[in-house]
């Protein structure tokens, strides 16, 4: 039981927090686990080719991307869905913990690289000399992953603070999100920034001194993803279950109220604002070696919508919503961007226009609908 | 951010306050005034909302307010509460504590509770969860993530819910009670707060006359032990509740005094049943 101590005629809580208890979701945490832990590593490094069993390095990369989608869509959810804050630039905090990665991978290369020489070879041919003084000590795997936190994690705190305390709303905070990502893409594509322009990073070689592309290494960054993946969703959990998760839905649905209660909205919304966007940044970085490239494309507006899409297909405000939105866009993305390619963007905008229109609750909805 | 600290008033000096933390012990009241407004001026776009305004309110009283449409009322309010900072003037809670220098949560940690004229309250959350939020409590950040429900708030609570009557609904989501309920559950939240002044903003609107009648014996056992400052349109209701009343006008304080005496008044009666 979320709250804690009850009196007890009142200890039956009701439809309305029934969904919280631990007991109906355990099942789901058990099958989830096997699956990611288990049937899918010893399929892809066990399993001969022609098993029934065997999965195939394009599945295991693929449902890896998908699941760092998955954490972005829950992170995404606790902005928006509980605390009824649009971010239209999440991408931004994903792309930042991604190249904070990539630029480890980069530095892991060595002399592997096609100019064989000291620099990462988009160094060489945008004619850098040395490395900027931002990217010193990035050749530490444990320096790196530091900045995957703090980067997004200062960024969003900044932002933030100033946005909430000027108490910028709705739509106007959305649009100013969609600022800082688009801001932020220019930055990164421009040669002269010292973030490799165009092209990104690429062609990395070998993560922790194992070969990035190797299966044992797949395996590994997948479980490790689908670990994170499990680990974001347990804390959204515990998070939306206590009180300050109780505070946040109030924000979204009568802020004045919650100002005159005495709480100050500002630090509440400071907090799952900074929260979401580490999430992203740790999923950006899980994201990176998986697919082997990041470049500033990841920072355009078009993505940062993208991810509001796989929420409120989802179903905002529910925990399970978010995963199997961000699932069923990005495998019928995968299955239509294969069969008729030139029509994708059409079928996605349908469907959040089917979703707005018929199931404002989103899958997460229609599945209570029809449970019921 | 600083409060003069009162040297023998109300307890312990306030000291600085940080949002979100109890801002508590004690407003000093050893004047007998809880609330001193002073000369508050306030206009919006070169309307004068509150022109000169100066009221005084005792601890434990009954204060009712009213006036036309458009005399300040609301303004008023959200001048004490501080969402409206006045152009000049001074309004202070007690002896010691400067209200236009508080923002909004730290005026509610001081004391003073509001309701607002359209009954808000978090209607997704359970009526017991919607007074579980209001109770008084630390509500920064991290006190509010590891917060678990004592017994003795459970208590407090149940206390509440027997008051408010809405023991029956504890369950429910505040969304699906009525109008005059979600009137009575935001007083409760109020009540959760533990404030030492009450601002109510059109307490009974849209109540039924029976609930109206229990409103007006909610609200005077309360007075006494709370400062309760009600803003009404229904002149019965005021009459029956009011210690004392002020009439404002055009920003400012035209009379004040027993009904009776408010009822003789040649202004007051120009200004509701002239032009």
């Amino acid at each position: 039981m979320a709250v804690g101590f009850v009196p007890l005629h009142l200890s039956r809580r009701g439809p309305l927090l029934a969904r919280w208890t631990p007991r109906t979701a355990w099942p789901f945490y058990g099958v989830a686990a096997l699956v990611l832990f288990v049937v899918i590593p010893l399929g892809h490094l066990a399993a001969p080719a022609e098993s029934v069993w065997h999965v195939s390095s394009f599945t295991v990369t693929l449902v890896g991307k998908v699941m760092c989608y998955a954490i972005v869509a829950l992170a995404m959810d606790l902005i928006w869905g509980y605390t009824g804050i649009l971010s239209l630039g999440h991408g931004v905090f994903f792309a930042l913990g991604g190249y904070a990665m990539g630029m480890y991978l980069m530095r892991s290369i060595g002399h592997d690289g096609v100019y064989r020489s000291d620099l990462p070879d988009f160094m060489v041919f945008l004619d850098w000399k040395q490395y900027p003084w931002y990217w010193r000590f990035t050749e530490h795997f444990w320096y790196c992953a530091l900045l995957v936190v703090l980067v997004p994690g200062v960024l969003a705190f900044v932002f933030g603070f100033f946005a909430f305390r000027s108490r910028i709303k709705g739509v106007y905070f959305s649009i100013i999100t969609q600022a800082l990502t688009y801001a932020a893409m220019l930055l990164f594509f421009r040669n002269d920034t010292g973030f490799g322009g165009n092209n990104g990073f690429t062609d990395f070689k070998r993560i922790l001194g194992y070969s990035v592309t190797a299966p044992q290494t797949r395996t590994a960054l997948f479980v490790l993803t689908g670990a994170a993946l499990l680990a974001v969703l347990a804390f959204a959990r515990t998070l939306v279950a206590s009180k300050l998760g109780r505070v946040l839905t109030a924000i979204r649905d009568a802020e004045s109220r919650v100002m005159f209660s005495g709480y100050n909205p500002l630090y509440f919304k400071l907090f799952v604002w900074t929260a979401s966007a580490v999430i992203c940044g740790v999923a950006g970085a899980l994201y990176v070696p998986q697919v082997g490239i990041i470049n500033p494309s990841e920072m355009s507006p078009a993505n940062s919508i993208e991810i509001a899409i796989w929420t409120a297909v989802g179903g905002r405000g529910t925990l399970f919503g978010p995963i199997a939105g961000a699932f069923v866009v990005n495998l019928g993305k995968s299955w239509f961007t294969q069969a008729f390619p030139e029509y994708w963007l059409f079928v996605l905008g349908a469907l959040f226009i089917l979703v707005t229109l018929f199931l404002p609750h989103g899958l997460a909805g229609l599945w209570r609908r029809v449970a019921r | 951010m600083t409060i003069a600290a009162a040297p023998g008033g109300g307890g312990a000096g306030a000291g600085s306050a940080t949002d979100g933390r109890p801002l508590r012990p004690g407003v000093d009241v050893s004047h007998r005034a809880i609330l001193y407004l002073e000369s508050i001026n306030v206009s919006f776009d070169g309307f004068r909302a509150l022109n000169d305004l100066s009221l005084t309110v005792d601890a434990g009283e009954l204060r009712c307010v009213i006036g036309p449409n458009g005399a300040g009322k609301t303004t008023m309010m959200d001048v004490i509460t501080g969402k409206t900072r006045p152009d000049s003037g001074t309004a202070f809670f007690g002896q010691t504590i400067d209200l236009t220098r508080l923002s909004e949560p730290q005026i509610a940690h001081a004391g003073i509770g509001r309701k607002f004229q359209k009954p808000t309250v978090f209607e997704r959350h359970s009526v017991f969860q919607n007074l579980e939020l209001a109770r008084k409590c630390d509500k920064r950040v991290w006190p509010t993530l590891t917060a678990r429900l004592d017994s003795s708030a459970g208590d407090r609570i149940l206390t509440i819910l027997d008051q408010i009557r809405l023991h029956e609904r504890a369950d429910h989501p505040a969304g699906l009670l009525s109008h005059g309920q979600k009137q009575w559950l935001e007083i409760g939240m109020l009540l959760m707060q533990e404030p030492e002044l009450l601002l109510l903003d059109e307490p009974v609107a849209g109540m039924s006359d029976d609930e109206t009648m229990r409103s007006a014996e909610l609200f005077m056992a309360l007075a006494g032990q709370y400062t309760l400052i009600v803003v009404e349109h229904d002149m019965d209701f005021v009459a029956r509740i009011a210690d004392t009343v002020t009439v404002l006008h055009e920003g400012h304080v035209l009379a004040e005094g027993s009904m009776h005496k408010i009822q003789q008044d040649e202004r007051v009666i120009e200004v509701f049943l002239g032009r």
